[in-house]
């Protein structure tokens, strides 16, 4: 090697490295690097100590959690009471009293399942089929009416079990669909791709809640007389449809992103169009796309809040109607913040999952 | 077409393959089975929907538009009243939609920026919050937060009477938001149309300056000077004008206020709603674009001796904003379809007219497929900009 010439300059300046470690040097690089940072900082201390403290007080210090309405207003702290006093209510509406420990079932049915799901070790053919088993158990748990179990109609339903059954069944109901309008879009007939880019643009273009409407008002009318068709699976079906289309387009983008070296090497081997799909290109897109489509399920999720407005009793409604019962008015800010805290746990952790899957998916 | 060609397209005719299986009649059948399947739903669903009508005797076609529509609109941005048609009632809900997309937007992308660039200070503690405030707000439906804001107002704020004051000239109570605006002068409008001479002269200041540094090199201060212009032409009107400086005041009379410009609770609720909603999912766009600028442009744009604005205004803001715009639009377009939710807290946009418009008519399908077609246009005109905007900025690669 060939020594280099050095510049005597540059090496005096060089300092000797600053440690960071220890509180001190942490505050000073990460909150007090320079004047505008150290002004924002104090700044934003300011305004949380004007905050929080109150919050806290109102929260916690004052707050009154298993009281009487009155006892709530004479108060001024927040009343958590109300959750406690109307939580069956709340969760599960208007689900006949004595058969509630029903739906805990399933729903512990199904967060266990979820819970199962998470570890990608547990991913395969019979994990489907636990699937499809659990879903029919959880829907027989709901429904009653065999094995002994007294039948409850739909109508019944209501609350977190009906949030959930909405957007689960409404995710693995759509799954499928969108796959076949993503495959149809990308397809090279003219016709099916055209119905395809049709129906997905139409859907994506108009507002979740007209689809409601539609099903709450029009679907009636394009049935045949005498035929009715529950008001809950309804609002199912609008959400299918509704949460297909989304997952069509995510589809379509795992789809473009298979090389089209593994088309032809599919093809090349000799494999018709659904083998080829079925068992080398679906199975390569669906990977790629899994962590959007869990940014789906979390809209999806979301987006269930929405059959407010056509009535059911979900939990969202559940809650309105405890805050319209003359006793407890007015005490919506915690009732909103318990409801609040529900979806923020769930989406959260699907949110934090999706992120750590595609960390793993990445690697 | 040749002879190689059409043997090379289809050689399982050749080979003398059965009808069948020849790739190309097969598709052609598919294609006429699919398409036969949804006529035959369509007319299905056609025929039992008309069967219901007839036997409902619901009124069809759009000659209802033109009937008094008597029902009473709370806001109104023209001129409105019971006595008037379904069309201008539908008319004022459209202008109220586009009235909240509009306002929402400008502030969705100013908060929504100013949190993505806040979830990447150095600033432990501003990155921090801005974290939290993302996610928490991302993972709480928006109709949830619409409810919250909608009681937020009617539940927690006080009557007029002991309304609270946060700043001079501004109330806040269940009657809405009240605030202090100047007082109308016709100077006004000449301020405005000097402030539109204003840009325009920037915009060709700007054109100018580029030529010319293009011929000879140098560079022109443009944003001082457009500023200057921006700035100084409607301010120079107003002086000219006296600087008149009469202020609007609400006051209380009665029970509410009078004066000062008037925000009512549902517009305030769903407008707070969409914005704060929004945003989250704006910063997170805002975030990803700037992260997605490798260091070494901003490297190579300082080796080649840019100064510190020229490297944000030539090499970072180009890029970044070709990587923001396109989800950015899906965003304006997700707020402007969620403000539909404005029926749920009673706010009287599109939906919620049409919706009335349906209760009183009973003719849904007409109504449905309005509102349909209303959001279709806003996506159409999205989806041409994006298109537009596409073409613009594509990158020309060789």
């Amino acid at each position: 090697m060939v020594q280099l010439p050095r510049d005597n300059n540059q090496t005096d300046r060089l300092r000797a490295p600053v440690i960071r470690i220890g509180a001190w040097q942490w505050l000073k690089s990460n909150l007090f690097n320079g004047v505008f940072n150290s002004v924002v900082t104090i700044l934003v201390c300011i305004s949380l100590y004007k905050i929080i403290p109150p919050f806290v007080r109102w929260a916690f210090i004052d707050s009154l959690w298993l009281s009487t309405a009155d006892q709530c207003r004479a108060g001024d702290g927040a009343c958590w009471s109300i959750i406690p006093a109307n939580i069956r209510f709340i969760i599960f509406g208007f689900y006949p009293y004595e058969l509630h420990w029903r739906p805990t079932v399933a729903m512990i049915m199904l967060i266990s399942l979820l819970f199962y799901s998470k570890n990608r070790n547990h991913w395969n053919t019979s994990l489907g089929y636990i699937w499809i088993a659990g879903l029919l158990i959880m829907g027989i748990l709901m429904r009653g009416g065999i094995w002994g179990l007294t039948a409850v109609e739909s109508d019944q339903w209501g609350g977190l079990p009906l949030t959930l059954m909405l957007s689960v069944f409404g995710m693995f109901a759509a799954y499928p669909l969108g796959i076949l309008l993503a495959l149809g879009r990308r397809s090279k007939m003219p016709a099916i791709k055209t119905l395809c880019i049709l129906y997905i643009e139409l859907i994506r273009g108009v507002p979740l809640i007209s689809l409601l409407f539609m099903s709450a008002v029009l679907f009636p009318l394009f049935l045949p007389a005498g035929l009715t068709v529950n008001k809950i699976i309804r609002a199912q079906a609008a959400i299918i449809l509704f949460t297909a289309a989304y997952i069509a387009e995510v589809v379509r983008g795992g789809l473009q992103a298979i090389s089209r070296g593994q088309y032809e090497a599919a093809e090349s081997l000799g494999l018709n169009y659904v083998q080829k799909m079925r068992l080398v290109v679906l199975p390569q897109a669906l990977k790629i796309v899994i962590p959007p489509t869990v940014g789906i399920l979390i809209s999806a999720f979301k987006d269930t809040s929405l059959v407010v407005i056509i009535a059911l009793y979900d939990i969202l409604k559940t809650t309105r109607s405890v805050l319209g019962n003359p006793s407890w008015m007015g005490f919506s800010p915690e009732a909103y913040i318990f409801v609040a805290l529900i979806y923020f746990v769930c989406c959260y952790a699907m949110s934090n999952y999706s992120r750590r899957l595609e960390r793993e998916l990445h690697s | 077409m040749q002879k190689g060609a059409s043997s090379n397209a289809t050689p399982d005719t050749e080979q003398g393959i059965s009808f069948f299986n020849d790739r190309k009649i097969r598709a052609v059948a598919y294609q006429i089975a699919a398409l036969f399947m949804v006529g035959l739903l369509g007319y299905y669903l056609f025929s039992n929907t008309v069967a219901n009508l007839q036997r409902q005797a619901i009124a069809t076609g759009f000659g209802f538009l033109n009937k008094q529509a008597s029902f009473e609109i709370g806001e109104s941005l023209i001129h409105y009243s019971a006595a008037d048609t379904y069309v201008r009632a539908l008319l004022v809900g459209v202008l109220n939609t586009l009235k909240v997309a509009f306002v929402g937007i400008v502030l969705t992308v100013v908060l929504g920026t100013f949190l993505g660039i806040a979830r990447l200070s150095t600033n432990w503690l501003v990155a921090k919050l801005a974290a939290v405030y993302i996610e928490v707000m991302q993972d709480i439906p928006i109709l949830l937060q619409l409810f919250f804001w909608y009681s937020f107002f009617y539940d927690i704020l006080p009557a007029p009477r002991e309304a609270i004051e946060p700043f001079a000239g501004v109330f806040m109570s269940n009657r809405g938001l009240v605030f202090a605006v100047p007082q109308w002068h016709p100077v006004y409008t000449y301020i405005a149309a000097a402030g539109l001479a204003g840009c325009i002269g920037a915009y060709v200041l700007r054109k100018w300056a580029r030529k010319r540094q293009e011929r000879t090199g140098q560079i022109f201060p443009v944003f001082i000077f457009s500023l200057g212009i921006i700035i100084g032409l409607p301010f120079v009107t107003w002086l000219s004008a006296g600087a008149p400086h009469k202020m609007s005041v609400p006051q209380l009379v009665g029970f509410n206020f009078q004066g000062g410009l008037n925000m009512s609770p549902e517009f305030g609720a769903l407008l707070l709603g969409l914005v704060l909603y929004t945003a989250a999912f704006v910063a997170e766009i805002v975030r990803a674009g700037i992260q997605a600028i490798s260091k070494g442009q901003t490297e190579a744009a300082m080796a080649i001796g840019l100064k510190r604005g020229q490297i944000l205004n030539l090499v970072i803001l180009p890029q970044a904003l070709r990587v923001i715009i396109p989800p950015l639009t899906s965003q304006m377009l997700n707020l402007t379809k969620n403000s539909s939710l404005a029926v749920a807290i009673g706010f009287p946009d599109f939906v919620s007219v049409a919706s009335t418009t349906i209760n009183q008519t009973g003719q849904a399908i007409e109504g449905i497929s309005l509102i349909m077609l209303v959001y279709l246009c806003f996506s159409l005109l999205t989806s041409l900009f994006m298109n537009w905007y596409n073409k613009k900025m594509a990158l020309i690669e060789r």
